[in-house]
């Protein structure tokens, strides 16, 4: 076997077994954009009239509004989990051993990648099985035509983990991710409420919304959720995450990185 | 490419379902715009406007499709129109303010509810000539006719009654009371049950025809909607008579009533004031009249699902089903 496969399938094992081995994670993912949908949602659901807006063409409720976005969150919050848990490793030393591989460093940042956008992508469809059980669905095919959105949008949220690793030096700085990225990134997008909404009460934060690349992973998702193809989302989603992917390189750069002068 | 795919495969689907259940047209009339809008059942989309009298209400087509006849309110007149051209043919003396009405089986005869004079007049289509004029309650609106067509009713929004008229006679013999604002009166299960809808009461009234007797009475409670925004308007039955779906005005909602159990199985999310409705011809979708948001939503009777919203002209009320021509 290929050494670029053994890794590959190495890495995606040990984010496997991390996974199937700290349940409460798994859940506690889960309960978020849970209590989201079946608490928040219910009680803007009266005080949030949507107007029918692409991919849509007729009248949702509010459940139904946020449910790309709750996908996108759960992406989020894992590309996130993602970095901490690249961070401890590397406080831990487990990080070091892997980038001293003779592989290139790219090959095992993208393995690593792969296997934290497959666990979320499986952790989104567990919730969409619930929401669908709590009789919010979509259409039928939608639910094997996000499957790609949601790997992109997973890969791209994957990426920016990455790179925010590379910069975080101590687990300790990670409350700062949650304040500085990932509450910005949801909040300032199409997540909870339609641009247009935002719009309406200040362009400066509807132009915000509009560059952030979140909200085109949720634009994206909820698009093929609807049997529909938004290019200008792919295109930004895309451009994203090869911003994030080179800068993540240069962040793990051994001349630069902190990894690289402590090893 | 994949999403592209997809959807022309769903498309050709629901394509080929619309094709079997056979081509139609949906007559959507527009209050504020004095038009008609045409929607195609195909295509969901609209294909035709004609202007027609002022504030058009309801709408019905004569048997063979041949006709369409439209109560133009504020014109005091219901206005013939030849739907293959929409051209105004000629109007029926209708009395003041005609607000809604039916067809008689015998395809001649129009019971028309005048909402100003409370009373409702029968016109002769053939002999343009008013056969009829019976005294019923305050703001008559809603009006039904037996399958057999030996009972007309006409429901009064003021006197909160449904008025039962022989046909023969011409005459009323049982006055029954409704919960307030009765807006619409259908017959059901080949006659034998007469089902009143009250707007502000906010409850349908199911009556044993052969008694006129009260059989039951069907509340709704929209999750989330103020109980005074849950206002039961027009409602159809689907095939079978086995389920109504009942428009509930501002509430934005349509309920699906069980029609053996009387219970309310379901509510779906359409425009804002949701008014009428018209079936297509195999009854798989339902066309509601959303008069606020001015808009027609689609509803696949099966899965209980809104498909799409159309938009129309200003305020749709009334709406009724043709076959393609």
């Amino acid at each position: 076997m290929s050494p670029y496969l053994t890794s590959l399938l190495a890495i995606v094992k040990r984010e496997a077994l991390r996974f199937i081995h700290q349940r409460e994670r798994f859940i506690a993912a889960l309960v978020r954009p849970l209590v989201w949908l079946l608490v928040f949602a219910a009680g803007f659901r009266a005080a949030l009239g949507l107007s029918i807006i692409p991919p849509y063409q007729t009248y949702i409720t509010y459940e139904t509004y946020i449910v790309p976005g709750l996908c996108g969150m759960i992406l989020l919050f894992n590309g996130m989990q993602s970095s901490l848990s690249l961070v401890y490793d590397r406080e831990m030393g487990s990080m070091k051993l892997l980038l001293t591989s003779p592989l290139p460093r790219w090959w095992l940042l993208f393995c690593k990648l792969v296997g934290s956008t497959a666990i979320s992508v499986l952790q989104v469809y567990t919730f969409l099985a619930i929401a669908a059980a709590f009789g919010i669905t979509m259409p039928l095919f939608g639910y094997l035509t996000a499957l790609p959105a949601l790997v992109v949008a997973g890969i791209m949220l994957g990426a920016l983990g990455l790179l925010l690793s590379s910069f975080i030096k101590q687990l300790e700085n990670f409350a700062g991710v949650m304040n500085f990225v990932i509450f910005p990134m949801f909040f300032l997008s199409s997540a909870l409420y339609p641009l247009w909404k935002m719009a309406e009460s200040s362009v400066l934060l509807y132009t915000i919304c509009a560059v952030n690349p979140f909200t085109h992973a949720v634009e994206l998702i909820r698009f093929a959720l609807y049997l529909s193809f938004n290019g200008s989302a792919l295109g930004w989603v895309i451009l994203a995450t090869l911003v994030f992917t080179l800068a993540a390189l240069w962040g793990y750069n051994p001349a630069r990185s902190g990894a690289g002068k402590r090893g | 490419m994949i999403f592209k795919k997809l959807s022309a495969l769903s498309t050709i689907a629901c394509m080929l379902l619309s094709t079997a259940a056979g081509a139609g047209e949906i007559w959507v009339t527009n209050e504020k715009d004095d038009t008609v809008s045409v929607i195609d059942t195909d295509t969901l989309e609209v294909i035709q406007t004609y202007e027609t009298g002022e504030r058009p209400r309801g709408i019905t087509f004569s048997k063979d499709f041949s006709r369409v006849y439209i109560c133009a309110s504020d014109s005091d007149a219901v206005q013939v129109i030849d739907p293959n051209t929409g051209k105004i043919l000629h109007d029926l003396p209708s009395g003041e303010d005609p607000e809604q009405f039916v067809l008689h089986p015998d395809d001649t005869h129009l019971y028309i509810a005048n909402e100003d004079d409370a009373i409702t007049t029968v016109v002769n289509t053939q002999t343009r000539k008013v056969v009829a004029q019976i005294d019923v309650g305050v703001e008559p609106e809603g009006m039904a006719v037996s399958p057999d067509g030996k009972i007309a009713i006409t429901t009064s929004e003021t006197t909160n009654m449904a008025h039962w008229i022989n046909t023969e006679t011409q005459e009323l013999f049982a006055n029954t009371l409704v919960d307030s604002r009765p807006r619409h009166a259908e017959f059901a299960k080949d006659g034998a049950e007469m089902w009143v809808s009250s707007e502000i009461g906010g409850t349908l009234t199911i009556f044993d025809t052969a008694n006129q007797s009260e059989k039951a009475k069907i509340s709704f409670e929209v999750q989330g909607v103020h109980q005074d925004r849950v206002q039961p308007v027009g409602f159809e039955f689907t095939n079978g008579d086995t389920h109504a779906f009942v428009a509930l005005g501002p509430s934005n909602h349509i309920a699906v009533v069980n029609a053996e159990t009387f219970e309310v199985e379901d509510y779906i999310l359409v425009g804002r004031r949701v008014w009428h409705m018209a079936f297509n011809a195999d009854k798989s979708q339902l066309f509601t009249t959303n008069g606020v948001s001015g808009d027609v939503t689609v509803i696949d009777v099966a899965s209980r699902k809104a498909l799409k919203s159309i938009k129309v002209g200003r305020f749709p009320w009334g709406a009724a089903f043709r076959p393609s021509p």
